[in-house]
């Protein structure tokens, strides 16, 4: 008998583990949520004082901006759909019974929880957490007197974020080494669903993108307490301290920047590849219907992969690059446009003329190629260089990432959730519960509706020429002051819809509530899906002596035939032939 | 209270112009074509692609589409597209950043410090004084630590407003003292980081006189949002007595 504690905390059991992942991203989500919306009421209602705690201060403000961008990217966007999701479902959709390094798979949890202690923690550090946004530019992140939080609190943040980049490689070695070796008898790689594509493309960027982090972090680090003069110049005067003394050497901060967003860029895909790839499964599956250009689809997925690693300096257009070395940045950028475009195209026919089912985990992936769409079209727009110019570090730039990155990363983890919700409630002996479909489609108009009613009216606040990161934008002097002042009315509108979209997950938290103890309960194949984690021996309600048991895979997902009258359904694990039945 | 000359319409959202603030450069008309040109073709294509789903959606169920044009033609049409904006961009940029300014610009240094903008002219030599970190005390009248030993220094002007002439290209000359900024000027379509340890050029012609906003666009600090200063364009020969009269103070 194995201890309660052993089982349900430090288990090695993937699923386990992906549950805790889940829970962890959950937590961070809520409270990254919190955080944006502290902010978004000190915009427009700065002398608000906010219980506990008194008013909020520049300092304060910019605190809320890099803890919120921090937890939600590498916590929530990173953690949930590449751990929680793969570990849950991953093993399964390859035809295995478990991940490749159990042992590591835990430590790589415990690490990350570490993580997220440490950077909240840092809040009740001196001086408070760090200011410097996520991308932390150094001299700013690299000398203490900077600014409040700038001291123990930029430590923090650092030894949080090395501690999740750790994580995260061991992570992305298990779900790597996972996909490569424990594939069932005849799962080859064309047969391999598209999720498991995105999560080992994303795994692929993982190893590549952390590792570069965390020796960026390190040379940081050494900036800040051994002397050393990496992202320093020579000269620099901070707080009216001269760094000649303590840092002999002559640094380049750009250092710092190319290091960043050669890790940052690819970050920003692992957080959205997994989505894509279960956006073209969930379509799939919904209209009964192949996915149009599957082969395809697994190219550009390594495609978005391969170019992901190569556009970091969009990020760096007026940062003090080489104009000529824009142009190179602008060129790979737009190019990445093809793939995603790609995407598109193919969910587009997918589900052309397909009278889908309208299932909670169907209208989500709807919503993500809506949102996908909306937010990836300003991407080529921002890849132009003379435009970045103008939008650089404007609000256009905040609606862009938080509608493809933040809006359809939620969305494809909603999706996830409520399509998976059978199999994460599902235990040995016991089958499952369904989510409530009515309170899921009340969630999901509520949240498409709120989530274009906050980041849209950001487009028009950016274009008109409000910035990042101001803590304020009433009583700010000079015709700056007239320029900020003019976009209150939306930033009005923009607040009062965060407000909405934030109370609308409510009906989540009570849809998973309700659902975990009283939902339906579940049929083995509820959406008849024919990918491997509805296969009867893989289920989690399947009892332990299947995991003997062989499994083999006769085909590519997603095999739905449709005669006139009768469709047909062919799991991959399908013995049947393809009856040669002319199409309706 | 600082006078203001806004130009009319210049904060009003406006639906032709997208909100955009007033364009008062002469490079700027041709950039805002150009954004205004992108930001049509997404919405446009954003509105073709929802429409397509929808359609796709509510239309009867058919047997599903096999060719390979579905995919490949509108790529293909989408790359185009993609390679004309790209290279419309490249144009308007290699135009304002691949080669310097002309020799007969004036010069201009914008140096950034938390939380202020400081402007250097060159004074009657036309040439910068050394500066050194040590030597910086704004109490004493030194914000950018002009080294007095050295006489090209001495008719330098300091300023804590940048004062144009219309007309006249400027070539700024762009740093900061500690910590990364980013120079923002909305209504010249202007904007570049200022890094420490680095000079980094950019060159404009304002064109319509005015008073216009400056802002940091790189957080910097707790002050980052205040970090910001006045753009004040004025006509050449108004800007010939603002200059005179700066230099008759410095020479003092």
């Amino acid at each position: 008998m194995i201890s309660p504690l052993r089982r349900y905390l430090f288990s090695t059991d993937h699923r386990v583990i992906g549950i805790q992942y889940l829970v962890l991203a959950l937590v961070s989500v809520t409270i990254g949520t919190l955080l944006s919306l502290l902010m978004r009421i000190h915009l427009v209602w700065p002398d608000r004082i906010v219980p506990f705690h008194g008013p909020i201060l520049p300092e304060d403000y910019l605190a809320l901006v890099t803890i919120h961008g921090t937890i939600m990217l590498f916590f929530v966007l990173t953690t949930a759909p590449q751990s929680g999701f793969g570990n849950l479902i991953l093993p399964a959709q390859i035809g295995a019974h478990r991940m490749a390094f159990p042992v590591a798979n835990a430590v790589s949890f415990w690490l990350t929880a570490a993580a997220l202690v440490i950077l909240l923690s840092s809040t009740f550090v001196p001086g408070g957490s760090a200011i410097s946004g996520w991308m932390a530019y150094p001299p700013f992140s690299a000398v203490a007197s900077a600014g409040p939080g700038q001291g123990a609190g930029m430590d923090m943040w650092l030894g949080s974020i090395a501690v999740f980049a750790i994580a995260g490689t061991i992570g992305a070695i298990n779900t790597l080494v996972t996909i490569i070796k424990l594939r069932c008898e005849g799962m080859t790689w064309d047969r391999i669903p598209l999720t498991v594509w995105g999560w080992f493309t994303a795994a692929l960027l993982s190893i590549i993108a952390f590792s570069v982090l965390l020796a960026a972090l390190l040379l940081l680090f050494c900036d800040r307490h051994a002397g050393t003069s990496f992202f320093i110049p020579t000269g620099d005067l901070v707080s009216g301290v001269i760094h000649a003394a303590s840092h002999p050497g002559n640094g380049s901060p750009l250092l710092w920047l190319h290091l960043f967003w050669f890790f940052g860029h690819p970050e920003v895909y692992i957080a959205i590849l997994p989505g894509l790839g279960l956006t073209s499964m969930l379509l799939a599956n919904f209209s009964r219907r192949r996915v149009f250009a599957y082969r395809m689809m697994i190219v550009t997925t390594l495609l978005i992969g391969f170019l992901g690693i190569l556009l970091w300096g969009h990020h760096m257009f007026v940062a003090g690059l080489n104009p000529y070395a824009a142009s190179a940045f602008a060129v790979s950028t737009m190019a990445i446009a093809i793939p995603a475009s790609a995407k598109v195209l193919s969910w587009l026919v997918t589900v052309w003329r397909s009278r889908p089912r309208y299932t909670t985990a169907m209208l989500f992936s709807l919503g993500f190629v809506s949102l996908f769409i909306t937010g990836g079209l300003t991407g080529p727009v921002l890849a132009q260089p003379i435009l970045d110019e103008y939008l650089h570090n404007t609000f256009f730039v905040v609606a862009h990432f938080h509608l493809i990155m933040a809006m359809a990363g939620i969305f494809g983890l909603f999706a996830a959730t409520y399509y998976w919700f059978p199999l994460m409630t599902a235990s040995s002996g016991k089958s499952g519960r369904m989510m409530s479909e009515r309170l899921g489609r009340l969630h999901f108009w509520a949240t498409i509706a709120g989530a274009y009613a906050t980041f849209l009216p950001m487009h028009l606040t950016g274009l008109m020429g409000e910035p990042r990161h101001y803590a304020q934008l009433i009583g700010v002097p000079n015709a700056a002051g007239h320029l900020l002042a003019g976009t209150l009315p939306l930033n009005r509108f923009i607040t009062w819809s965060a407000i909405f979209l934030a109370t609308a997950q409510l009906l989540f938290f009570a849809n998973l509530i309700h659902s975990l103890f009283r939902g339906k309960p579940a049929p083995p194949n509820p959406w008849q899906a024919t990918t491997l984690e509805w296969h009867p021996a893989l289920h989690p309600n399947a009892p332990a002596k299947a995991a003997e048991e062989r499994i083999v895979v006769y085909r590519q997902p997603c095999e739905y035939q449709s005669t006139a009258g009768e469709e047909l359904i062919l799991p991959q694990w399908s013995t049947d032939a393809i009856p040669n039945i002319k199409p309706e | 209270m600082i006078p203001f000359s806004i130009q009319p319409g210049t904060f009003a959202l406006s639906l032709a112009t997208w909100g955009l603030p007033f364009d008062a450069s002469v490079h700027g008309p041709a950039v805002d074509r150009h954004l205004l040109l992108n930001l049509w073709i997404i919405l446009g294509l954003a509105a073709l692609a929802h429409l397509i789903l929808l359609v796709g959606l509510i239309a009867r169920r058919r047997a599903e589409a096999t060719s390979w044009r579905v995919e490949y033609l509108p790529l293909a049409a989408l790359a185009l597209l993609f390679a004309f904006l790209t290279v419309r961009a490249e144009r308007l940029w290699a135009a304002a950043r691949y080669t310097g300014a002309d020799p007969a610009a004036l010069q201009v240094q914008v140096v950034g410090e938390q939380f202020a903008w400081y402007f250097r002219y060159p004074g009657a030599d036309y040439t910068f004084g050394i500066t050194r970190p040590q030597l910086v005390d704004a109490g004493a009248g030194n914000p950018l630590g002009i080294d007095p030993a050295d006489g090209h220094g001495t008719d330098d002007i300091v300023t804590s407003e940048l004062v144009l002439p219309a007309d006249r290209q400027v070539d700024l000359r762009i740093n900061s003292l500690d910590v990364i900024h980013g120079f923002s000027v909305p209504e010249m379509r202007l904007k570049q980081n200022a890094v420490p340890g680095m000079t980094i050029h950019v060159h404009f012609t304002p064109k319509v006189p005015g008073t216009y906003a400056i802002l940091c666009t790189q957080v910097c600090g707790l002050g980052h949002y205040r970090m910001n200063a006045n753009l004040r364009v004025l006509p050449p020969n108004e800007f010939a007595a603002w200059l005179a009269a700066k230099q008759k103070a410095v020479q003092r």
